[in-house]
């Protein structure tokens, strides 16, 4: 889709991709050009809901971080300024190194977990498996605001079964939201809630796997193990591209959990903890609207390079190549 | 984390602005309350005191030509959210809110209320303490219509104190010895808790010691005081240092399903609170069969001279969105400006009223608590404190200046920093933002 002119470029998307190729860049047959206005119908409503809902307004808050208004001196133009302080603002960059650990230890602990309960899973056939696999994916059908609600509770001292459980073995209860423990707690949160989720991706594209190349591997001599990571992880792999690549984007957006989590512990979780609950105190607790703007924007810059650049240096594994 | 989370924030807030400007036009399609006279001047409110509907119809039943037109846009900073995006997007905002009188600056520097003294506030100054009339007043300016307020006391089981023969502390010094004493004495909880995230609660434990730490005035909006390090805080501060590392009191974050399962169980034999405490406390589950609460006058440092603080308080204000002004002054002057309207407030809010027709009652005075056994809490406690409240000033940041508190109290129980140098950490970091701010330091 690179010859025509770039209107027909989203009818030609939902079009089959062979005859479009075929066309002459400008014009082509009547056929052609009723097929684009069809084309052009159906996707309008998607467009008009794009440009009303994410456009229109990305382009509003790029305008925004491009002002600066103080609390007490008003509103008026600074260009990028506002983007040279973020990069110089020590909680924003804090921030970022906070997620980037994150990154570090959630996405590999979200992987391990969820491709080694695809593979097992991948190789039983009892009833049982299909109640696992329900059971391992239940906690992301749960709304991520009530599963930190309910991690918040079993994370209390007071209602939790941490102050049991550390009874049983005679010691004293660890403090979960503690500033150095809430680290520990935020990634368990999360592998626990994501972890099914990215096992039903790995899991279907193990069922796409043709059985005959097992059964070719298995004449091979080729034993279980050598079976998973010889050949079903290697045939995976674009999935396991995509799953990392969903994981890395939200892993540097993270929000939702420490922001619920906030509310008990507030001060092992501050303000900007994380450069979007930084954005997002910025603008509705501290009224600074461009700078949130700002803030968000680098995020979402630094959020596409880094997802950019992931894929580039994957394109072999994923298929992108 | 989740995907519908944009990288964009600022995409959300302005979405967000913009949904509440559609609804606007509609807002006043969307009472709560039912209108009984439609062909009135209608003023739509936002407020979330429990127990409101009754006296929203009370004020429409005896009003004819202004209507009010109810919403609870939820509690504190839920609401203020929701108004300070709509001040941002100029649209959207309720002709009268509920506010407390710790953010009036915070909206007022952004053009969002309206001086009410064009509109006759000065009409009904009489009827409130010096107090809580400055705290709703910068300079000459007057930007809201005091309601409730929060005048400190100390909430205690006597139950536990006798348990133990701890005597009712009443300075801060027999409090130490109090809390010192239950711990000797084997007690399963302690004397009370120190919550970093206490807000203005810790903020009017320093204002007990003398701390001002904010001079701010409309007539002059670009100029500030800060002084959020002088020896009075500096002294609590110490004070409350020592107990927590001590061990004798707790550092549970408050307003948490913790901290409330602790107030009522008896892990907190002392609850140092505000006169809407017992209110709090009576909705919390889980209470102790056996407590028996008693109120008593707030700690003092030098009982020679004691120091009345205040924890709290609503008003309501008019918004500079409103359409119609005058009908809007009106009803954030009169909607508890009733006898009938205080009862409302008193009886099923627990509410502690600054209006002084009914703060000056014996009606109010006599009042027996059930709560406390039947004591007449507010002749015992919260009216002395009440009278002797001079007022407080506000930033135009508050918001702002408790999160850093918050952190800087917290690197203080968590022993990373001593308690001078989390103050003085406090005020340099105030400093520094003010001045991003645009503001000049006085």
């Amino acid at each position: 889709m690179t010859t025509h002119s770039t209107l027909a470029a989203p009818a030609a998307a939902v079009a089959p991709a062979t005859p479009a190729r075929r066309r002459a860049p400008r014009g082509g047959s009547k056929l052609e050009q009723r097929r684009q206005r069809w084309g052009w119908l159906f996707v309008s409503p998607f467009l008009l809901v794009f440009a009303l809902f994410l456009i229109f307004p990305l382009f509003y808050a790029f305008g925004m971080s491009l002002f600066t208004s103080t609390l007490a001196t008003g509103t008026k133009f600074t260009g990028i300024d506002n983007y040279l302080k973020a990069f110089s603002d020590p909680l924003f960059l804090e921030g970022l190194l906070r997620v980037a650990a994150f990154a570090v230890v959630m996405i590999p602990a979200q992987l391990i977990v969820a491709m080694a309960a695809a593979l097992v899973l991948d190789t039983l056939v009892t009833r049982l498996a299909s109640l696992s696999r329900l059971l391992i994916f239940a906690p992301y059908a749960i709304p991520v605001v009530i599963g930190a609600l309910m991690w918040s509770f079993l994370y209390s001292p007071r209602f939790g079964p941490g102050a049991t459980l550390f009874d049983l073995i005679g010691q004293p209860t660890p403090d979960f939201l503690a500033s150095d423990t809430v680290f520990a707690s935020l990634v368990n949160i999360v592998t626990w809630q994501w972890s099914g989720y990215y096992m039903v991706v790995i899991y279907a594209a193990l069922r796409s796997i043709d059985p005959a190349i097992y059964e070719a591997a298995r004449i091979d001599g080729a034993n279980g193990w050598q079976t998973a990571t010889r050949i079903k992880v290697p045939m995976i792999s674009s999935s396991v591209v995509m799953v990392i690549t969903f994981a890395l984007i939200g892993t540097l957006q993270f929000f939702t959990e420490p922001v619920v989590l906030r509310n008990i512990a507030q001060g092992a979780i501050d303000a900007a903890y994380t450069p979007n609950m930084y954005a997002y105190s910025l603008a509705f607790s501290y009224s600074q609207f461009n700078y949130a703007s700002a803030i968000a924007f680098s995020l979402g810059m630094l959020v596409f390079a880094g997802s950019f650049v992931f894929l580039f240096l994957t394109r072999k594994q994923s298929g992108l190549k | 984390m989740k995907s519908k989370i944009l990288a964009a924030s600022g995409v959300i807030a302005v979405a967000a602005a913009a949904l509440t400007g559609c609804s606007a036009g509609e807002a006043e399609a969307s009472c709560t309350n039912e209108i009984t006279k439609p062909d009135a001047t209608q003023v739509s409110v936002w407020a979330w005191y429990p127990a409101f509907e009754d006296v929203v119809d009370l004020f429409n039943e005896n009003h004819d030509d202004v209507q009010i037109c109810w919403t609870n846009a939820g509690q504190g900073n839920d609401e203020y959210t929701k108004f300070s995006t709509a001040v941002e997007s100029g649209s959207g905002a309720p002709d009268v809110i509920m506010l407390e009188s710790e953010v009036l600056s915070s909206f007022s520097i952004r053009d969002a209320l309206v001086d009410l003294t064009e509109f006759g506030a000065d009409d009904v100054k009489g009827d409130y303490t010096e107090g809580a009339w400055k705290d709703v007043s910068s300079g000459d300016a007057v930007y809201a219509i005091p309601v409730d307020g929060g005048p400190m006391g100390m909430l205690y089981r006597k139950d536990i104190l006798d348990q133990y023969g701890i005597a009712v502390p009443t300075t801060w010094d027999e409090f130490a010895a109090a809390a010192q004493a239950l711990k000797d004495a084997g007690a399963p909880g302690v004397l009370a808790d120190f919550p970093t995230n206490g807000r203005a609660y810790n903020q009017a434990l320093f204002a007990q010691a003398g701390s001002v730490p904010f001079a701010y005035d409309n007539a002059e909006p670009t100029s500030i005081g800060i002084d959020v390090n002088d020896e009075g805080s500096k002294s609590v501060l110490a004070y409350w240092d020592q107990l927590v590392k001590d061990g004798l009191v707790a550092t549970d974050d408050a307003f948490t399903a913790d901290y409330n399962t602790k107030l009522v169980d008896g892990s907190y034999a002392i609850y140092v609170a505000a006169a809407w405490g017992p209110g709090y406390l009576g909705g919390l589950s889980d209470a102790d069969a056996d407590a028996e609460w008693k109120a008593a006058p707030v700690p003092q440092w030098d009982p020679a001279n004691p120091v009345q603080i205040n924890w709290g308080g609503s008003t309501f204000a008019v918004t500079s969105q409103a359409k119609d002004k005058e009908a809007a002054a009106v009803v954030a002057k009169e909607v508890f400006g009733t006898e009938e309207a205080w009862k409302i407030g008193i009886e099923k809010a627990a509410l502690f009223p600054l209006w002084k027709p009914i703060l000056e009652s014996d009606y109010f005075r006599d009042l027996e608590y059930p709560f406390f056994g039947g004591q007449q809490i507010n002749k015992d406690v919260f009216l002395p404190a009440a009278a002797g409240y001079t007022g407080f000033t506000f930033s135009p940041f508050q918001n702002y200046a408790y999160d850093q508190l918050t952190e800087e109290l917290y690197a203080m129980v968590q022993g990373e920093k001593g308690s001078d140098q989390a103050l003085d950490d406090l005020q340099a970091s105030l400093e520094q933002y003010a001045t991003e701010q645009g503001f000049t330091l006085q």
